[in-house]
């Protein structure tokens, strides 16, 4: 039994217009029905771009947003269906880390009472002096030093305010924490030391890790298995390396293509799968298979009519793409491939997509 | 050994510039950035004076402001009043009372208006506003109703033009200077409970807010603790501004015949209203609690400009 | 003779009753007619700030210039407003990181792009629509006489850079400046946009100088790369040059430190410790040197001037520079206490580097009493 099991999970936004009385038009389908597992003490990571409905997912399991339909059972419970009360006792098990230290720090909190803050809430500790031993404890793990206590967020570099938002997270001692893009607002020297800070405080504390991000790179370095989001919904699931040597979605062979790697010699040497046009709106995805508009391998059947499943293709990669077999095997091949067009002109072919 | 000790007192040497911080809150930097304004000093200084006038009036104004002590010397329906003189600094009103006393004691009046006024605004205003940010931004379907009706009503006594309201409000409790108070305060209830609300929307989508909740703090904890004290700037800012309207608003309220009728109590609001009727004769005794009441005024904006950008976050370096 | 030529540039600002901050100070390079030379580093390593320079966008008050850019015989630093202009647009373009802030939001995009087209080419009306319908369509927008009639605000992020694009290329530009071009965007689009640049670069033989933050974007697109430190060039090489054999140990530790999609799991990140605000005055010695693990008195010691130390045309900032040798062994072993330092300090000294009031100095220095 998996520590984590979403099924289904479905989180839409209503569109309200109204002078008066708000009147629902139309649903953004932020997320659109997710189901994965994530085992004790390790690491999922979640990529995609934006608009695919990562964040959203991310708040939904702590239920930061309403879920429309289907189930969260983190060790046994179904959080969907918790009470508002026993859900806010359950959040010191799975905590956050946000993407703008910055900006989810309280800028009027010094760092003890933003530490101690959630410890208050559940309860943990007996007295302030208890707290703050505790707290001085968690600063010294994440590499703060004792006189942060006293100090305000605005007061700390970047990566340091990175290191009080994990604290945070810590002080409560959850079982998972879910690390929604910790370090894209980071400057790259800094983010290595947050990574391997993560990476750390996993081994040394065994805590379960969701890692959101857009960043491939940093997800593949960090995660165990990798769930690849668009539009709503997983396309792809894999353990790190496999997904990484195989991947077998379109929609992941382009995005892995697109990830810049510095090195000017793999740079030079490498197929890049281009992809057409935009993201298309979530408030009106198209039929069938999500990505069938930008699709460099889109067939004439099943693609823009069903919407395909994520299927076990064996060893635990999940993918959902009518034609991955066939893809992988080369029966299916890419439409700029077969008609031999040069590539260039592939980039700028009219986008078939956008929401009408 | 040696090279390595060298080595680090050296760059200890060079990297000790850096100015160290030593926890600091918002409010200690924007107290810092305010008194380095000459702006906030320019209208502390002006706001100062006005208060010690306002305290120390009775026993430093020359004569009583009340007593005609000069009867005969002016004749209003001749047309002769007096001017600026060695023992009336500001000469004599239309009843021959001493016109600087009468500044020096009206002070204190204004000031009672502007700030009973005020802070009577600013609380209901604020907890209209603090009921309705905390319903709208953590409280719901429920929450979103009951703040559109709150904001709805606002939006409504916002519609009335202010001048028109207080003088309602005043004709319906009658002529004194609760009257007034009240009457200055209701007009600015709007604006506060508009203000804050529209500050905690905001605060209430800030990622903070969201890290709160996920730590699992109390809904009312969030309000109290974290979205009201950071929403409070703009409305802190607003106070001072109001001031210095209400202060006007409380002289034209006066001036309208609607504050203190007992006449023989000074106010600067009543003194530019008796003195219109001689303008053409003493132009004098218009200007001087109209300047009483500009300077103020002016105090008061200064002040309140110098601390919104004191509080401002986006000129935080 | 290059197209543009920086020599020695620098840039201070100059607060009201603050102390001066050099953001930029004597940085050199040259753009080659179809070249493209980038310019990498982090925040506050000046990068962006050169760019205004170039363009003549920094405000007059309270910013001092010093050196020279020569561009078409002329130097950019001192030209008058009027003649920039001129040149703004018809000879030199700028595409910005946020597309939507750098177009106009209340006017369509086309009337934006005709014009560019009137006010350098002397194109009116129909011509004018035309020949930007043609540009939209040349920067891969699709359906260009629908999509002209449309506000910034109805194109998607990628579409507007590309809008954006084309109206920097409307002129023919001689030199494409351009700021994190990609940093808004989606990696899938981000590769469509590169792909675009690319494609201006080889057919229109524009110069391109490509500002960054990422050495990924770097190693695909440029031919020479400038590494910025705390507004100084720390490295300048040929692309394969420096991704081959990284000399300073800023741009050494960078490139160890960035997560690589191509790299096995599991190996650990080794980042450099500190931050950007652990800095000296690069008159005083390396600017670098309190983060750098290898850093000896001689680094503090008064300015380092760029050498070669591996190769021609290969330009190191750095008194110690990582040599194919210091690679294997480790640059530590030529001064073993250094080595010693870094390792007792071990994790302390990271952290506390990261920390303002706490120097690395201090941290280091309190590790090693005991010894």
């Amino acid at each position: 039994m998996s520590l984590l099991e979403l099924s289904d999970v479905q989180v839409h936004f209503p569109i309200k217009k109204g002078v008066f009385f708000d009147r629902t038009v139309g649903h953004v389908y932020a997320v659109d029905g997710v189901s994965l597992s994530v085992e004790a003490g390790q690491t999922y990571g979640l990529v995609g771009e934006s608009g695919c409905g990562k964040t959203t997912l991310g708040r939904a399991i702590l239920r930061l947003v309403d879920i429309t339909n289907g189930e969260v059972v983190f060790d046994g419970t179904d959080l969907a269906k918790l009470p508002p009360e026993e859900m806010r006792r359950q959040r010191s098990r799975l905590q956050m880390v946000f993407q703008d230290p910055l900006g989810s720090l309280d800028p009027r909190q010094n760092i003890e009472s933003t530490l101690a803050e959630g410890m208050e809430a559940h309860g943990i500790g007996a007295d302030k002096a208890e707290r703050r031993e505790r707290i001085l404890r968690i600063l010294d793990k994440v590499g703060l030093p004792e006189n942060s206590l006293s100090r305000y967020p605005h007061e700390f570099s970047g990566g340091q305010r990175q290191r009080i938002g994990i604290a945070r997270a810590l002080a409560l001692e959850p079982d998972v924490i879910i690390c929604d893009e910790p370090v894209s607002a980071l400057d790259v020297s800094i983010q290595a030391q947050v990574v391997n800070l993560l990476e750390e405080l996993q081994e040394e504390l065994g805590l379960t890790y969701v890692v959101i991000a857009h960043d491939l790179a940093v997800v593949r370095h960090i995660s165990d298995v990798i769930g690849v989001m668009y539009l709503g919904s997983l396309v792809e699931e894999a353990p790190s390396d496999a997904l990484y040597a195989e991947p077998k979605h379109p929609y992941t062979r382009a995005l892995m293509s697109a990830v810049p790697i510095p090195d000017p010699s793999v740079e030079d040497d490498r197929e890049r799968i281009l992809l057409q046009g935009d993201l298309p709106s979530p408030s009106s995805p198209p039929t069938g298979c999500r990505f069938h508009t930008r699709c460099p391998w889109k067939q004439d059947t099943l693609c823009d009519t069903e919407r395909p499943v994520l299927t076990d293709l064996g060893d635990g990669h999940k993918v959902a793409c009518h034609y991955a077999a066939e893809i992988a095997a080369g029966t299916v091949v890419r439409a700029g491939e077969a008609a031999d067009e040069d590539d260039a002109k592939e980039g700028r072919e009219p986008a078939s997509v956008v929401a009408p | 050994m040696s090279t390595k000790t060298d080595k680090i007192d050296r760059l200890a040497e060079l990297t000790a510039q850096s100015e160290t911080s030593t926890g600091s809150s918002l409010w200690v930097e924007a107290m810092r950035r305010l008194r380095a304004s000459k702006m906030a000093v320019i209208g502390g200084c002006i706001i100062g004076m006005f208060v010690i006038l306002a305290v120390l009036g009775p026993w430093v104004a020359p004569y009583d402001p009340t007593a005609q002590l000069w009867r005969g010397e002016v004749r209003t329906n001749q047309g002769i009043f007096i001017g600026m003189r060695g023992e009336n600094w500001f000469g004599l009103d239309h009843l021959a009372r001493d016109q600087f006393s009468r500044i020096l004691v009206g002070a204190r009046q204004t000031l009672l208006v502007g700030i009973v006024s005020t802070l009577l605004g600013l609380a209901i205003g604020a907890l209209i506003g603090t009921v309705s940010g905390a319903a709208a931004t953590l409280g719901g379907k429920v929450g979103g109703r009951i703040d559109s009706v709150i904001m709805r009503f606002i939006d409504m006594m916002l519609a009335l033009p202010s001048l028109l309201l207080a003088v309602s409000i005043a004709a319906m409790l009658g002529q004194s200077i609760t009257t007034v108070m009240i009457a200055v305060g209701v007009v600015q209830i709007p604006i506060f409970a508009r203000l804050l609300r529209g500050s905690m929307l905001a605060q209430g989508g800030s990622d903070y807010v969201l890290a709160t909740r996920a730590l699992g703090v109390r809904r009312r904890r969030i309000v109290l603790a974290h979205i009201v004290p950071n929403s409070l700037s703009p409305v802190i800012v607003q106070t001072t501004l109001s001031l210095a309207t209400a202060i006007i608003e409380a002289a034209a309220l006066s001036y309208l015949g609607l504050g203190n009728p007992d006449a023989a109590v000074p106010e600067w609001g009543v003194m530019l209203a008796q003195s219109q009727k001689y303008f053409d004769q003493a132009p004098m005794l218009a200007v001087y609690p109209a300047l009483g009441i500009i300077i103020t005024a002016l105090g008061f904006t200064l002040l309140g400009e110098a601390m919104r950008e004191a509080l401002d976050p986006k000129l935080r370096s | 003779m290059a197209l543009l030529s920086v020599d020695e540039l620098s840039i201070t600002f100059t607060g009201r009753g603050r102390r001066d901050i050099k953001a930029v100070s004597g940085v050199s390079f040259d753009v080659d007619q179809g070249q493209v030379v980038g310019l990498v580093g982090e925040s506050g390593c000046g990068k962006s700030v050169t760019s205004l320079a170039l363009m003549g966008l920094l405000p007059d008050r309270g910013v001092r210039l010093g050196g020279r850019a020569e561009f078409d015989g002329g130097d950019l630093l001192t030209m008058s407003q009027s003649r920039l202009r001129d040149l703004r647009g018809s000879q030199i373009a700028m595409i910005f990181q946020d597309p939507l802030s750098s177009l106009n939001p209340v006017v369509p995009i086309g009337v934006q792009v005709t014009e560019i087209l009137s006010r350098h080419r002397g194109l009116k009306g129909a011509a004018a629509r035309k020949e930007a319908a043609h540009l939209l369509d040349r920067v891969g927008i699709p359906d260009p006489t629908r999509r002209l009639k449309e506000y910034p605000h109805q194109l998607s992020g990628g579409m507007r850079q590309r809008a954006l694009i084309a109206m920097a290329v409307a002129c023919a530009p001689r030199l494409l400046i351009a700021d994190e071009p990609t940093t808004a965007l989606d990696v899938t689009i981000q590769a469509q946009i590169l792909e675009l640049l690319k494609e201006l670069v080889d057919e229109e033989g524009t110069a391109l100088l490509m500002i960054t933050h990422d050495l990924g974007v770097v190693a695909g697109l440029c031919d020479e790369v400038n590494v910025l430190y705390a507004g100084k060039v720390v490295e300048s090489a040929g692309r394969r040059a420096l991704f081959e054999a990284p000399t300073h140990p800023y741009a050494h530790g960078l490139l160890g430190s960035i997560p690589r999609l191509d790299a096995p799991r599991g190996e650990p990140l080794k980042p450099i410790r500190g931050s950007i605000n652990d800095r000296i005055d690069w008159a005083d010695g390396c600017a670098f040197a309190p983060r750098c693990d290898s850093y000896t008195l001689e680094c503090l010691s008064g300015a380092v001037e760029l050498t070669e130390p591996r190769e021609p045309a290969h330009h190191v900032r750095c008194v110690n520079p990582v040599l194919p040798a210091a690679d294997v062994v480790g640059a530590d072993v030529a001064d073993a206490d250094v080595a010693d330092a870094a390792d007792a300090a071990g994790a302390d000294v990271a952290d506390a580097a990261d920390v303002a009031s706490e120097s690395p100095v201090a941290a280091a220095k309190k590790t090693e009493a005991p010894s």
